[in-house]
């Protein structure tokens, strides 16, 4: 395939046409992919925590969904793309385990799924797809000729959204 | 002060290794005894790496792996996790159940429940040597299963140490069986708030 660039866990990257970018299991974590199909430039982060306001240590931004989305579409926009043009799609959040029970550690993907569309609103993003939840991992890829994000599943199918 | 793995020293770190390595030995002798025959072991490697690495741990994010997670009370709060190939499990299952070394069909509830036996107690053979070292009540619950690729499993313990740094800390350990090698890999996830009790409780806390 040409001009794939993977991102790994607490990582961003955005790319122009013809690229694709592509995260490999995808669990708790959620995958944040954001498309301006004017100029063909797409934005792919692999974010782990909701938010960067209850972490202790919060350098790395990639890491959280809040600052996250804020650097990738910076970094989108000085590649070219519209702030007006962008629209995001959303895949993973699962809950791996099925522990009965509340904790904190079980709801994460939840919490991280929520707290990505509620900074994608407040930057007025919208979400035009998203396939979150369940109990599975999930291996996304995101092409700029289309915007199409393809997400392959082990046991759940491959589906495009 | 809540520490991160990043802030160890080579002290800590020596102390986390002798942890695993006599953890792992105490798991070594249950699988043995469980399996009914000699299994013998490496000396586990204690290994930290950067999330963005986290994914080669098993030889890819995308390889189907099994995850068995207890969840850990007393003393101290966390998880522990532990992760083996799903090819490694099948050789164990296979060797549990009597079943010839190379079935391979997927696994019925029965070897499911075999699974996280084995889980159960390798994970409580590790633990009670930690008890033991640290002389902290320390009490695991009833073990729960996934499978699926390794980057979505290795997601669970790699999102705990996320809250505070931006390294894992695993223990790997291999076991052998005559000739059949089995890797799998413990994450012992304290809680924030536990990471000072466990080094105050080994007395290496500075």
């Amino acid at each position: 395939m040409e001009n794939v660039i993977k991102v790994g866990m607490a990582d961003l990257a955005a790319a122009g046409h013809p690229g694709i970018l592509t995260t490999l299991g995808l669990g708790s974590c959620v995958g944040i992919a954001l498309y301006d199909s004017t100029s063909k430039i797409i934005g792919l982060a692999h974010v782990m925590l909701p938010s960067s306001l209850q972490a202790k240590n919060n350098s790395n931004i990639a890491k959280f969904a809040d600052t996250a989305i804020v650097k990738l579409v910076d970094d989108m926009m000085k590649m070219g793309a519209r702030r007006d043009h962008i629209v995001a799609k959303l895949a993973g959040g699962a809950q791996m385990f099925s522990f009965n029970q509340t904790s904190d550690m079980m709801k994460i993907g939840l919490r991280n799924a929520i707290s990505a569309k509620e900074k994608l609103v407040e930057l007025k993003i919208p979400i035009i797809a998203e396939d979150t939840g369940g109990n599975y991992g999930r291996t996304i890829e995101l092409y700029s000729n289309d915007g199409r994000l393809v997400i392959k599943t082990i046991g759940h199918g491959i589906k495009q959204i | 002060m809540a520490l991160s793995i990043d802030d160890l020293n080579n002290l800590q770190l020596d102390v986390l290794r002798e942890i695993g390595n006599i953890g792992a030995g105490n798991a070594a002798t249950a699988l043995a005894k469980m399996l009914n025959k000699k299994v013998d072991m490496d000396v586990p490697k204690v290994k930290i790496l950067e999330f963005k690495d986290v994914n080669d741990i098993l030889g890819g994010a995308d390889i189907e792996v099994i995850g068995i997670l207890l969840s850990v009370t007393g003393d101290l709060t966390g998880n522990i996790m532990f992760i083996l190939e799903l090819k490694a499990a099948r050789v164990l299952v296979n060797i549990l159940m009597g079943m010839p070394p190379e079935d391979a069909t997927p696994f019925s509830d029965i070897e499911l429940s075999a699974l996280k036996e084995i889980g159960n107690i390798l994970s409580g053979s590790y633990l009670s040597a930690l008890s033991m070292l640290t002389n902290l009540n320390i009490m695991p619950s009833i073990p729960d299963i996934a499978i699926d690729m390794a980057g979505a499993i290795l997601s669970v313990p790699a999102i705990e140490f996320g809250k505070v740094g931006d390294t894992v800390l695993y223990i790997e350990t291999e076991f052998q069986e005559g000739s059949t090698k089995v890797v799998g890999d413990f994450f012992l996830v304290p809680d924030v708030e536990s990471y000072d009790t466990l080094l105050k409780a080994l007395g290496v806390i500075l």
